[in-house]
C-alpha cells in the first residue's frame, strides 16, 4: 500500500464503491458518469468478490486509469491472504466469503494482483472547497462497516476531527447513505455497484459529490446517489456459467440479499426480505 | 483466536497491556446487579438481592451521554441484572437513541407485549438501530431451567414472541453451557429451533462461559496457568479485546469493561475522562477474552 495521495481540486466527483467483479454495471456506471460532465471517477476498492471473472473489472479500471484506492479485498490478494479481510463475524457470512475469495482468487493475474498491491490505501481531494477524505471503510479501518443506522453524529464529528477532513467518503458496507452533520461536513457512503441495495430493485449505484452552487451557506455540497441499470440478466447467467452460488444469482435478479445478512443492524435488516 | 501465539512479557511487566484506542462502545449497568433471575452461570452473581452495583437513574446516564457525546462514542450497550427492571428504562433507550445506537441484553421475562409495542415505537421514532438481545439456554425446558430456573424457558418464548409479534426481530444468545451450541451442527439446530417459535429470520449469538462469579462455582474456577501473566499481545491482538474500545459505567463509577465489575482494581474512575487511559490484563477472565476472541459486543 503506497501512502495517501492528494489528487487536488475538483468541481464534480463520482464514486465508484465496491465492484465486486460487476464488470457489466462497472461499463455503464463509466458511461453514466461520463455523461454527467464529471471532472473525476474514483473507485473506492473492493473490486472482486461476489461476481463473475474478476479479471474483466481490473481491465476496465485499468483502461480507463482511474484512480483508486485499496478495499480489504485488494488488501488481501495482493498479500496474498487466506481470507478475503471482509470483516464477517457469522459462519455463514463466512462461508460465502470464502467460496467467493478463492474463486477470485484463483482467477486474478499476478500482475493485476501487483497493482492492487501499489494502491494507495486513502485518497485526498478538494470539492467545492471542501477537504475530501477518501477511504474504503473508515478512515481508521480498512474493514470497518459504517452503516447509515450504527455511525452517530459524535462519531462522525470525532472522524472528522481525528483525520482533519470536511467529508469522508467510504464504502464496503454495500448500501449507500449520507449524514450531513452541518453544511459541507459529514460521511458520504457510496453504496456498491457490485449488487443491488437489498431493496428489491436490480439497479446499483454509485454517488456524485459536487458543490453547491446557488447556496446561502458557502462551503455547501451536494450528493446524489445516481442508480445504475445494467444487463443484470447477462450477470446472472455468467454467474451460473462460473458455477457461482445460486444464493448470489439470486440476489442478482430479485434484488434482494440472501447472504452476508448477519453483519446487517436491526434498521437495515429490516428493509430487506431475508 | 486458538492459535495465539505465546510472545514474552515486556521487561519489567508482569501482564500484557490493554490500550484504550478509542472509546466506541458504552455500557451502562442500567439495572446493577439486579435480577428477577439468579442463574447458574451468571458471571456477576446478579440475582434480586444482589446490591453491589444500584440501578442507574436516568439523569446518571443523562450525565455520562454528554461526556459520551463529546468523546465520540459509536455505541451503546443496556445491561445488568435485567435492564427492564429499571423503572425509567424506556426514557432511558429514547434518551439514549438520540445520541447512537443501542443494543439491550435482557432474560426476556418483562417483555410483555406493551412493553415490547413500547420498544417498537422508541425504535421506529429513532434514525439509529434499537437492537434486543434475549438470553436462553437450550432448546427445552430441560436444558435451560436448571440454569435460568424453573419455569423460565417457556416464558423466554413468550417474551421472544411477543418482540416478533410487534416486528422486531431480537438476537438470540446462548452460552455454552448449552451442550453443543458451539458447533456447527449445534448452530444450526438452535436455529431451526429458533424458526419453530417463529423468528422467521432468527439471529444467534453464542457466548463462552466466564469463569467467574456464579459460574465459578456451577462448572469450575479458572485454573493458575489460565492468565496472560508473562505474556505479551501485538496492537492487533489487543485491537481484538473489547476493553480497548469500550468502558463499563455503573453505580459505582467507571469499569474497564461489563465482565470486571466485581474487582475494585477494575474501576477506572468516577467519569468517562478519568478511565481513558490503558489496563493490565492480571485478570483470569483476560485469558478467555484474548483466547478465544470474544466481545460481549453482538
Ligand atoms: S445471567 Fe442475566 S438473567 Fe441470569 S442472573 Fe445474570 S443478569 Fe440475570
Ligand atoms: S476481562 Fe476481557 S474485556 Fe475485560 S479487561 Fe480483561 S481482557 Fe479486557
Amino acid at each position: 500500500m503506497t501512502p495517501t495521495v492528494d489528487l487536488g481540486s475538483f468541481d464534480r466527483v463520482a464514486f465508484f464503491g465496491g465492484i465486486y467483479s460487476n464488470h457489466l454495471a462497472l461499463g455503464e456506471a463509466l458511461k453514466l458518469a461520463r455523461s454527467r460532465k464529471v471532472d473525476a471517477i474514483v473507485a473506492l476498492g473492493d473490486f472482486g468478490a461476489f461476481g463473475p471473472h474478476p479479471d474483466r473489472t481490473i481491465e476496465i479500471l485499468r483502461e480507463a486509469s482511474l484512480p483508486a484506492i485499496q478495499g480489504n479485498y485488494e488488501q488481501a490478494l495482493s498479500t496474498g491472504a487466506e481470507d478475503c479481510l471482509c470483516g464477517y463475524t457469522d459462519p455463514r457470512d463466512n462461508y460465502y466469503a470464502q467460496l467467493s475469495y478463492d474463486y477470485t482468487r484463483t482467477r486474478t493475474s499476478a500482475e493485476h494482483k501487483a497493482w492492487m498491491g501499489n494502491l494507495p490505501g486513502h485518497i485526498r481531494m478538494t470539492v467545492g472547497g471542501r477537504k475530501l477524505l477518501l477511504c474504503h471503510g473508515s478512515p481508521r479501518k480498512v474493514n470497518e462497516f459504517l452503516w447509515r443506522s450504527m455511525t452517530p453524529d459524535p462519531f462522525i464529528r470525532k472522524l472528522l476531527r481525528d483525520h482533519e477532513a470536511d467529508v469522508i467518503v467510504c464504502t464496503h458496507t454495500g448500501l449507500h447513505w449520507k449524514r450531513l452533520i452541518e453544511p459541507g461536513r459529514g460521511i458520504v457512503n457510496a453504496g456498491a455497484l457490485g449488487r443491488p441495495a437489498n431493496d428489491g430493485q436490480t439497479h446499483v449505484w454509485f454517488t456524485i459529490v459536487e458543490e453547491q452552487e446557488i447556496s446561502p451557506v458557502p462551503g455547501e455540497i451536494q450528493v446524489e446517489f445516481v442508480p445504475v441499470p445494467y444487463d443484470h440478466e447477462r450477470l446472472a447467467r455468467e454467474m451460473a456459467e462460473e458455477s457461482l452460488p445460486p444464493e448470489f444469482i439470486e440476489t442478482i435478479r430479485t434484488g434482494w440479499w440472501t447472504t452476508c445478512l448477519e453483519i446487517l443492524p436491526a434498521k437495515e435488516r429490516a428493509l430487506g426480505k431475508h | 483466536m486458538s492459535d495465539a501465539v505465546h510472545r514474552p512479557a515486556e521487561p519489567g511487566r508482569e501482564y500484557p497491556i490493554s490500550p484504550l484506542f478509542a472509546l466506541d462502545t458504552l455500557w451502562f449497568q442500567v439495572a446493577g446487579t439486579l435480577c428477577n433471575l439468579q442463574c447458574t452461570h451468571c458471571f456477576i452473581s446478579s440475582s434480586p438481592t444482589n446490591h453491589s452495583h444500584e440501578m442507574l437513574t436516568l439523569e446518571a446516564v443523562k450525565r455520562h451521554l454528554a461526556e459520551a457525546e463529546a468523546l465520540g462514542v459509536k455505541e451503546y450497550y443496556f445491561t445488568g441484572g435485567e435492564p427492564f427492571l429499571n423503572p425509567e428504562i424506556f426514557e432511558i433507550i429514547e434518551a439514549t437513541l438520540k445520541q447512537g445506537p443501542v443494543s439491550i441484553l435482557t432474560n426476556g421475562l418483562l417483555i410483555r407485549p406493551d412493553a415490547a409495542a413500547s420498544i417498537r415505537q422508541l425504535s421506529d421514532a429513532s434514525e439509529y438501530s434499537l437492537d434486543i438481545r434475549v438470553s436462553i439456554d437450550g432448546y427445552d425446558p430441560r436444558t435451560n431451567d436448571p440454569i435460568r430456573g424453573p419455569g423460565t424457558f417457556h416464558r423466554i418464548l413468550t417474551g421472544i414472541g411477543n418482540l416478533a409479534a410487534a416486528g422486531l426481530n431480537p438476537v438470540i444468545t446462548v452460552t455454552e453451557a448449552c451442550e453443543g451450541a458451539g458447533s456447527q451442527e449445534g448452530r444450526l439446530r438452535f436455529l431451526e429451533f429458533l424458526r419453530s417459535v417463529g423468528l422467521t429470520r432468527p439471529r444467534l449469538k453464542v457466548l463462552p462461559l466466564l469463569r467467574i462469579g456464579a459460574e465459578a462455582e456451577r462448572s469450575r474456577a479458572y485454573e493458575s496457568w489460565e492468565t496472560l501473566r508473562g505474556r505479551h499481545l501485538t496492537p492487533e491482538e489487543a485491537g481484538i479485546l473489547q476493553c480497548s474500545s469500550c468502558r463499563m459505567v455503573t453505580s459505582q463509577g467507571i469499569f474497564v469493561c461489563p465482565i470486571l465489575i466485581d474487582y475494585p482494581d477494575a474501576r477506572m474512575g468516577e467519569t468517562l475522562g478519568d478511565a481513558l487511559g490503558p489496563f493490565e490484563l492480571r485478570h483470569q477472565a483476560c485469558f478467555t477474552c484474548h483466547v478465544t476472541g470474544f466481545s460481549c459486543r453482538t
